[in-house]
């Protein structure tokens, strides 16, 4: 079952590549769409979409190349969010301080919950995960200066000189992060840093046995991943021009987790499908009937115990092993 | 007056504690002998709280409705067990998390289709509705009921796991589930005891906080992640040290929400009392979980340590 961790990720032109590719070029399309139809609301729907895929393509990293079970990726996302909500709030609004302030911060904090919460292992880690989300969550539900539970509207979003809160400019410029953020990943998995990131996976002890210490490099892919998804928080705030802790809601923590494993774990581009299709079957259901979790929460059920290669690996070529998912195996 | 507002949240804690004993020790139990991972046993108390607020409507007979909850969820744990998590038992943490988190939405809304979206109440009995004396301060009966009713139960779950034949085999199948199967114990039918068990438990939880608590959709989640930071705080699988983490964790949840801002008006000026009291008052649980991982990461009662 595990396949030699050692051989390269391939990349060869199966149809998955034209999918993504396809998939991207109609991300793409949809400003042009927008424009000639003077309908800004459609880059705002598929603007969400974008960010959860880029949350999902950060938890990825760690959950589906580092087996980290993180239950509490939310709070990150949050925190990207409230630096936009919280320094425009003070009236600063350079949007290049709002970007390295959010990654900083989250940097910050991320190194001392991921230090401890990377001591244990398994069902602790998620549990341990989702707890220190909450004490976010509740930290922020109780600071009545900026908003409390009810959240916050953003009086000034953060300042890009002539194109801030332009929609077309917010839209592009995350496309383009996302499009940047999974080369990123793509070269990271690939890399010496990868191959130690997927080894710990396998086998920890035999990878500490070889004399790499495999805790800092899961550190650091930890802290990487929090700023993916602060990333896709900044994103948020500014797109929606609202912030509230619903954002760090450990509901949202589980659906980035749902996005990547129906997408497909340890895939670079498979958490993009899975965000994507998890937000059209949403709305999908929400049009069709007002109890819609009902079904959801069934929906889910059954793609754990079925789809277990995600949307992406069902896409595979027939026969191509590589595409099975990770082995979850906790040691 | 101090020492009385003292003494009453301390007895409050001691309460909230015990309740999360109940969840807490069903949810350990099967963690540690199924390494099941379920978010949805906040779902149960839930289905336990609404059952014994409808029962109660209906008969008028609150004993009848705490006692049918219980029996009913217990019921409901294993039907559950039997009808599709037993696929689940095999598999990851992962996922089972997310099965499981399927399962939450899916109860939510079961909950706001059946029941409605509006809280529902139930009254404690008249003979419960008066306040006890204790030492002097006046306590509300059914508090102080709930905290008598979850030390009976602590002491009837640790007479059954200690003392009795089932409660061995559910000891031995937590250190070393193979060789119970292998002695020619039906794991299949101890697993689903333990998970309906523990589902019972819930359920009478959820059932005892009907009068005190507004009976809503989606009041299992902040109780669920409460009882996650017990067991992880007592050690995954011990009941022991859900016990001890669930009054610990009750005492300091309970008291700090009301000795903080209290502390901190007395040491800093109003206004910062005011910001930082809240959101320190509720921080507090997380980063005492915090400091006790960062020196055990094990929790405070490993199961191994029991021998």
């Amino acid at each position: 079952m595990a396949d030699p961790i050692t051989a390269p990720i391939p990349v060869r032109a199966d149809r998955r590549v034209w999918v993504a590719g396809f998939l991207m070029v109609l991300f793409a399309l949809v400003p042009l769409y927008a424009w000639r139809a003077d309908d800004v609301y459609v880059l705002t729907y598929f603007g969400r979409m974008l960010i959860f895929a880029l949350a999902a393509v950060g938890l990825n990293l760690i959950l589906g190349f580092g087996a980290m079970a993180s239950l509490g990726h939310a709070m990150y996302f949050g925190f990207g969010a409230y630096t936009v909500g919280i320094l425009s709030t003070w009236g600063l609004t350079n949007g290049w301080l709002h970007l390295s302030l959010a990654l900083a911060v989250t940097a910050f904090i991320a190194i001392p919950v991921g230090w401890i919460a990377l001591r244990t292992r398994g069902m602790a880690f998620i549990m341990i995960t989702l707890a220190f989300a909450q004490l976010f969550f509740y930290v922020f539900v109780s600071l009545r200066a900026f908003g409390g539970d009810e959240g916050l509207s953003l009086t000034e979003l953060s300042g890009f000189g002539a194109l801030t809160g332009n929609k077309y400019a917010i839209y592009l410029s995350l496309l383009i992060t996302l499009v940047l953020v999974l080369w990123f990943t793509h070269r990271l998995v690939k890399s010496r840093f990868g191959l130690v990131l997927r080894a710990s996976r396998h086998n920890e002890s035999r990878l500490n046995a070889l004399g790499t210490a495999s805790q800092p490099y899961r550190l650091v892919a930890y802290v990487l991943s929090a700023q993916i998804c602060a990333l896709a928080g900044f994103f948020m705030a500014n797109l929606t021009g609202f912030v509230s802790p619903s954002l760090m809601s450990w509901l949202i923590s589980a659906e980035f987790m749902v996005m990547v494993l129906l997408g497909g774990m340890g895939t670079v581009f498979g958490p993009v499908i899975g965000a994507a299709g998890l937000l059209l079957i949403e709305d999908g259901l929400k049009t069709v009937t007002e109890h819609w979790p009902l079904v959801l929460g069934a929906l889910i059920v059954l793609a754990v115990i079925w789809l277990r290669q995600g949307l992406w690996g069902l896409m595979a070529p027939s026969g191509d092993t590589k595409a099975s998912p990770v082995d979850q195996g906790e040691h | 007056m101090t020492l009385n507002l003292f003494l009453g949240q301390a007895l409050n804690g001691l309460q909230f504690g015990i309740l999360l004993f109940l969840m807490a020790a069903g949810l350990t139990l099967v963690f540690g002998i199924m390494s099941f991972v379920n978010l949805a046993h906040g779902s149960l108390y839930m289905f336990g709280a609404y059952f014994a607020a409808t029962v109660a409507s209906y008969s008028g007979s609150f004993v009848l409705a705490i006692f049918s909850s219980m029996v009913l969820i217990f019921l409901l744990g294993a039907a559950i067990d039997r009808a599709g998590l037993s696929i689940l038992h095999r598999r990851s943490h992962l996922d089972q998390v997310l099965a499981t988190f399927g399962l939450v939405l899916f109860s939510n809304e079961l909950v706001r289709v059946v029941w409605g979206n509006a809280p529902i109440y139930m009254d404690a009995p008249d003979y419960l509705s008066d306040a006890v004396n204790i030492f002097g301060l006046n306590y509300p009966a059914y508090r102080f009921a709930i905290i008598v009713a979850g030390l009976l139960v602590a002491l009837g779950l640790y007479l059954l796991i200690e003392r009795t034949r089932i409660g061995m085999l559910i000891r031995a199948g937590a250190s070393n589930r193979t060789m119970v199967s292998a002695l020619g114990v039906n794991i299949a039918w101890l697993n689903r005891f333990v998970f309906a068990l523990g589902a019972g438990l819930a359920g009478l939880a959820g059932a005892l906080v009907g009068p005190i608590l507004s009976v809503e959709p989606g009041m299992g989640e902040p109780v669920l992640i409460l009882t996650l930071v017990v067991i992880v705080i007592g050690g995954i699988g011990s009941i022991r040290g859900a016990f001890f983490g669930a009054i610990v964790v009750g005492l300091v949840d309970t008291m700090g929400r009301v000795f903080v801002p209290i502390w901190l008006r007395a040491t800093f000026d109003p206004a910062m009392a005011a910001a930082i009291g809240p959101a320190l008052a509720s921080m507090l649980v997380y980063l005492m979980m915090a400091v006790i991982l960062a020196f055990k990461p094990e929790g405070l009662f490993p199961l191994r340590a029991r021998g």
